[in-house]
């Protein structure tokens, strides 16, 4: 498992953390990456926290269980800081986004005991500018991309051109808008500390 | 060369089954399967396969459906997990006393009660007698191969019994991760066309299915299955061989990880088996010369094989991921030392039930058990133990 990168997602039922950690494994598997992409199963309701994963590998990935000790962290919902250890086994060598509005004191202050790199990003101002509605996913995408380094800009976004071409087949007035999604969060991604 | 693509586990065994394109699919939907009758109605829906798909109202029933038409003649698939394989179980028992081919994809989850959706093996490990032949999947990849292999072994004429194709419930069925895909072509003719013996549509050979059968023949009658059991070892190497010529992937009655030389061995199926190589390879490279056995073959058991195989070994640790509640270990477990007895081996062996309803797994936990191989006694106090159970062993 050379290069083995694994992220974690935190978010809520019904934000898509499933769906952008699917479609991250997705764009990674396009660049002819090895990938896992699975969530944690549990009661499936509305507004629980929820946890997806990712493992991406240029070589063969055997290991089957969660992530303790991730590379990445993705916080899809920023009401989540306060109620579940989002850093937890964070490496300090990695990084933790975050969908927020917060300011820098507050997050540095909520994360105090994590001594990485914390990113911020407005997933939902962009959303409702790009897409009109709050679909956090498409920029956190974007958000993870930037930060891990899995692919270059260019990769991922000629990459997800054909991906939601294909995801969106029935509804191409979309990709547009999710396209200029994924291209403001790469611009607008802030470093926090 | 295959085709490249990225799929769960459960996508991986509905494509299987399009391009098996069987003629009938009958199936009741039950998480963590539900997914494979789901995906392939669409493929019925779509024309993409000439499947007759029967929507049963229970998995009795779908046993049951699936009894019928593979006595009338068609190759048949189902899926379940769990519970919907514990309301199917009187009609297990009649498709392999028939000797009727079946292939169903188990996914594997725990048995209720209490209610719990998630891994472990008790569905398949209650169904271990029941004269079905059991092949258990690391990965995806695996749960497809073993499943466009299954009709081949099941079918074959000294073989004719059902057979379960096991993967890990979400763990693999509804992880998405990378897969080679055969050609559609290759695989229609790897499969070929089904052409039993006898078959109940045979109006020129008329037979009866399923009558009585007393003091006088039942005992001969299942005999006859567990000599076809037997048989199976060399059919399932036999299709194993020719589906390497096809695709380059090698297929035994089990994998050899880093055997050759190990001291310390694990013995393991299904997703497990993967964590196990992985932690492997972090002991080999502190100079550890750790290694592992995957049984992929559970029913019928290379015994006399697995012996063999570990028969250099210092110690060894079987993981069952279902407990038998029996006071003396796990099922995986008894199978592996029983064998080891008649090759005469008396290396220390011990059992670790474990991953009880999802319970994770985690290279951590797997390195424990290594760390236990390393300073077992001759004569291990407590052979049947448990690995990740909090609080008191």
């Amino acid at each position: 498992m050379e290069n083995l990168i694994e992220i974690r997602w935190h978010g809520r039922g019904g934000q898509g953390a499933k769906t952008a950690s699917l479609l991250l494994a997705d764009a990674a598997f396009n660049t002819g990456k090895y990938i896992q992409g699975f969530p944690e199963y549990g009661p499936e309701r509305m507004g629980a926290p929820i946890t997806a994963y990712n493992r991406i590998s240029n070589t063969p990935i055997t290991i089957h269980s969660n992530i303790y000790e991730p590379d990445y962290v993705v916080v899809v919902d920023d009401t989540l800081l306060e109620t579940v250890d989002v850093a937890a086994g964070l490496k300090s060598t990695g990084a933790i986004v975050i969908n927020t509005t917060k300011d820098n004191d507050y997050l540095k202050n909520v994360l105090k005991n994590y001594n990485g790199e914390i990113y911020k990003i407005d997933a939902r101002q962009i959303s409702v500018d790009a897409l009109g509605k709050y679909f956090p996913n498409t920029p956190m995408l974007a958000a993870i991309v930037k930060v891990s380094k899995i692919m270059t800009d260019e990769e991922f976004l000629n990459d997800m051109i054909g991906s939601f071409k294909h995801k969106f087949a029935k509804k191409p007035e979309v990709i547009e808008g999710n396209m200029k999604a994924l291209e403001m969060a790469l611009k607008q991604i802030e470093k926090v500390n | 060369m295959g085709i490249r693509e990225r799929l769960s586990g459960n996508e991986a065994v509905a494509t299987a089954m399009k391009q098996i394109n069987p003629d009938v699919v009958a199936a009741f939907p039950i998480t963590p399967s539900t997914e494979i009758p789901q995906y392939f109605s669409t493929f019925v829906s779509n024309g993409q396969v000439d499947t007759n798909f029967v929507a049963v109202e229970s998995e009795h029933s779908a046993m049951s459906a699936c009894i019928g038409s593979e006595s009338a003649g068609a190759r048949t698939m189902t899926a379940t997990s769990a519970n919907g394989l514990s309301l199917m179980w009187e009609m297990i028992y009649i498709a392999s006393s028939l000797r009727l081919p079946i292939v169903m994809s188990l996914v594997n989850r725990a048995v209720s009660g209490p209610l719990n959706i998630h891994n472990d093996h008790s569905d398949a490990m209650g169904a271990r007698d029941s004269g079905w032949i059991q092949l258990f999947s690391e990965n995806n990849q695996e749960a497809y191969d073993n499943t466009i292999m299954a009709n081949r072994i099941a079918e074959h004429k000294d073989v004719q019994l059902p057979l379960m194709v096991c993967q890990d419930g979400f763990i693999t069925s509804h992880s998405i991760e990378n897969i080679e895909l055969i050609e559609d072509d290759k695989v229609k003719n790897f499969v070929g066309t089904y052409n039993p013996e006898h078959y109940l549509l045979d109006k020129e050979n008329p037979i009866a299915v399923g009558p009585l059968d007393l003091q006088a023949y039942l005992f001969e009658h299942k005999t006859q299955q567990a000599i076809a059991m037997k048989n199976a070892k060399k059919v399932i190497l036999e299709v194993s061989e020719e589906f390497e010529k096809m695709t380059g992937r090698k297929y035994g009655l089990f994998e050899e990880y880093k055997l050759d030389d190990a001291e310390y061995v694990i013995i393991c199926m299904n997703s497990t088996a993967g964590t196990a190589k992985a932690t492997a390879d972090e002991l080999r490279n502190e100079g550890i010369k750790a290694g592992v056995l995957k049984v992929r073959v559970f029913r019928p058991f290379p015994g006399e094989e697995i012996a063999k195989a570990v028969s250099k070994a210092k110690a060894i640790a079987v993981l069952d991921k279902a407990d038998s509640l029996n006071g003396q270990g796990g099922a995986l477990y008894e199978d592996v030392v029983s064998g080891m007895y008649n090759e005469k081996l008396s290396i220390p062996t011990v059992n670790y039930v474990y991953g009880i309803g999802g319970r994770d797994t985690t290279t951590k936990d797997i390195r424990t058990v290594y760390n236990d191989l390393m300073k077992l006694e001759d004569k291990p106090a407590n052979p049947y133990r448990y690995l990740g159970l909090r609080g008191d062993k």
